[in-house]
């Protein structure tokens, strides 16, 4: 390990979020050696890996990769991203590739970048299933070639040893698939010699960026500097400011067990650690253990499913909101019966769904008697069914009932307020995760291809 | 009578990936931490209560240094589904709020 700490910018909670170039610059003054951050997180959903989609818009994603490979470039120190694309599915990858090549075209810089794919081969997953290689996490259970089959997309979160073979390798860009997102941080000091308790705990506290923060709103990014006997985080914002409280609290967030985060060939154990205050906006973190375990990387594969159309009314009629569970259930019933007469269908093929926003949408849950009746709401229609067409004839069939839909026949019948027209929105498929699994391997580089972009050649556009 | 709201200056849920949902239960100060901190309340008969869950499937830890209590369980339909009314389980706390104490 070099003489003095390894300082690390993670400018941001995610790619695309809003890195501030005046933090970046500030960062690469105080002797930042790598930046690194993540791109995205499985916490949006299945629909980013399953259509290999970016959750981020492609403008905010080049402004934020600009800031970092400008700087980058000019501090001769490298860029790591981690989970391209939101998903880190191959086409997340190559999606961003695409975005890196530009901006190094624009800029006129030549870095070498490196792609770490992630997605797993089903073939291959199958042949480590056979050899009880594949292990469940609660609450699944054992895995089976079939549901191996329905993925559309599976990616192996990778540990930070590809990383550190990239950037031995001379990468000065290196954008990853699925990864951890401590790793991501982890591997630049990891390969360095910092201890592996402190680098893991550094990664961990600062993968959402400034949300370690006490301020965070003030500034996007964070500091840190990593030693032989733990690490000092500080935000990159100089009106912001880092608590031992704020800094301790982020093992909370996002995770199930507060003392133990399972990571790729370990366990991050933060029972002993001790959070000390530096000056007034900086923490020192010590007492981090990290603990071997035999080296696993989760899995993840996501699905697309049934279809579903939409439609949307707003409801202010006094008197249906004033009798509203007895409204939904009996417009519920009339819409059943209206999609099978009109659509032979079966209860089986197809299921609607009414979601009162303004009432009870959230839980679904009845509210107690005497609850007082809202202002007004709005009413979410949901037709799902095995195709997009049927699901769209659903939501035909039923627009004459569910917008007029009377709450008593004495009155002429009411029109509910649509948003659109037309007022069916056709929104395509159910996207969901299928795994909850690990998979053991002898060699951390086993399930990773990694391709270096050679852009003096002109490849990779 | 005292529900967990009148405790906590701060309660928030959140998906701990895409099979469980995670709550933080800020108390007001080591006091109610120490007095509700190991809440029966707060057990896995609770979480089916209000959740459906599987009593097998939520888990439990105490944090001193922060005054928190930290409560999971696995969803009970995968995130994303068709009947999701939740994506991030980012309102789920809000039924833990009433949940009485003593």
């Amino acid at each position: 390990m070099p003489s003095g700490p390894i300082k690390i910018i993670v400018p941001c909670g995610s790619l695309g979020a809003g890195v501030v170039e005046e933090e970046v610059r500030r960062g690469v003054s105080l002797g930042a050696q790598a930046i690194a951050t993540d791109a995205g997180s499985t916490d949006s959903g299945a629909a980013y890996l399953a259509l290999g989609m970016s959750k981020n818009n492609r403008g905010s994603v080049k402004r934020d990769l600009t800031i970092l490979m400008a700087a980058g470039a000019e501090a001769g120190i490298p860029v790591i991203v981690g989970t391209s694309g939101q998903a880190g599915g191959d086409l997340n990858v190559d999606w961003t590739r695409d975005i890196a090549v530009e901006i190094a075209r624009e800029l006129g810089i030549t870095p070498r970048i490196a792609l770490l794919y992630s997605e797993q081969d089903k073939a291959t997953l199958k042949a480590k299933n056979a050899a009880g290689k594949i292990k469940p996490l609660a609450p699944l259970g054992p895995l089976d070639d079939a549901t191996i089959d329905g993925c559309d997309h599976i990616v192996a979160a990778l540990g930070p040893e590809p990383y550190i073979a990239a950037l031995q390798a001379g990468a000065d860009v290196i954008l990853g698939g699925r990864t951890t997102d401590t790793a991501v941080i982890a591997c630049f000091a990891l390969m360095h010699g910092a201890p592996a308790g402190a680098a893991w705990h550094a990664g961990k506290v600062s993968e959402c960026g400034s949300q370690c923060t006490v301020y965070r709103d003030r500034g996007a990014g964070v500091l840190l500097s990593i030693g032989q006997d733990g690490f000092e985080i500080e935000p990159l914002s100089p009106d912001n400011r880092c608590s031992p409280f704020s800094v301790s609290a982020h093992m909370l967030y996002e995770n199930s067990d507060p003392f133990r985060l399972t990571e790729p060939g370990g366990v991050l154990d933060v029972t002993d650690t001790v959070y000390t205050p530096v000056d007034d906006r900086t923490v020192k973190v010590t007492g981090s253990v990290w603990d071997p375990q035999p080296y696993t990387l989760k899995l993840e594969g996501a699905a697309g499913g049934r279809y579903q159309t939409l439609m949307l009314i707003g409801i202010q009629d006094p008197d249906v909101l004033g009798r509203l569970d007895e409204f939904h259930d009996k417009m519920l019933a009339a819409l059943y019966e209206r999609a099978r007469k009109s659509t032979g269908l079966t209860d089986a093929d197809f299921h609607i769904s009414l979601r009162m926003y303004g009432w009870n949408a959230v839980s679904g849950d009845k509210p107690p008697p005497g609850t007082p009746a809202p202002r007004e709401i709005g009413m979410l229609f949901i037709a799902t069914a095995d195709t997009q067409e049927q699901a769209s004839q659903i939501a035909k069939a039923c627009n004459a009932y569910f917008f007029h839909w009377p709450i008593s026949l004495d009155k002429e019948l009411p029109s509910y307020g649509f948003a659109f027209t037309p007022a069916d929105v056709d929104r395509g498929q159910v996207y969901e995760f299928k795994l909850n699994h690990v998979v053991e391997i002898d060699d951390p580089t086993e399930l990773v291809r990694t391709v270096f972009v050679d852009l003096n050649e002109g490849k990779g556009a | 009578m005292t529900t967990l709201k009148d405790v906590c200056h701060h309660v928030r849920s959140k998906n701990a990936g895409p099979y469980w949902v995670t709550f933080d239960l800020f108390f007001d100060g080591p006091e109610n931490f120490a007095r509700y901190s190991q809440s029966p309340a707060l057990g896995p008969d609770t979480f089916h209560r209000l959740f459906g869950a599987d009593p097998a499937l939520v888990k439990r830890f105490a944090v001193p240094s922060l005054n928190v209590v930290k409560l999971s369980y696995a969803r009970t339909s995968p995130q994303g589904g068709e009947v999701e009314r939740d994506m991030h389980s980012g309102q789920q706390y809000v039924r833990l709020l009433g949940v009485e104490l003593d």
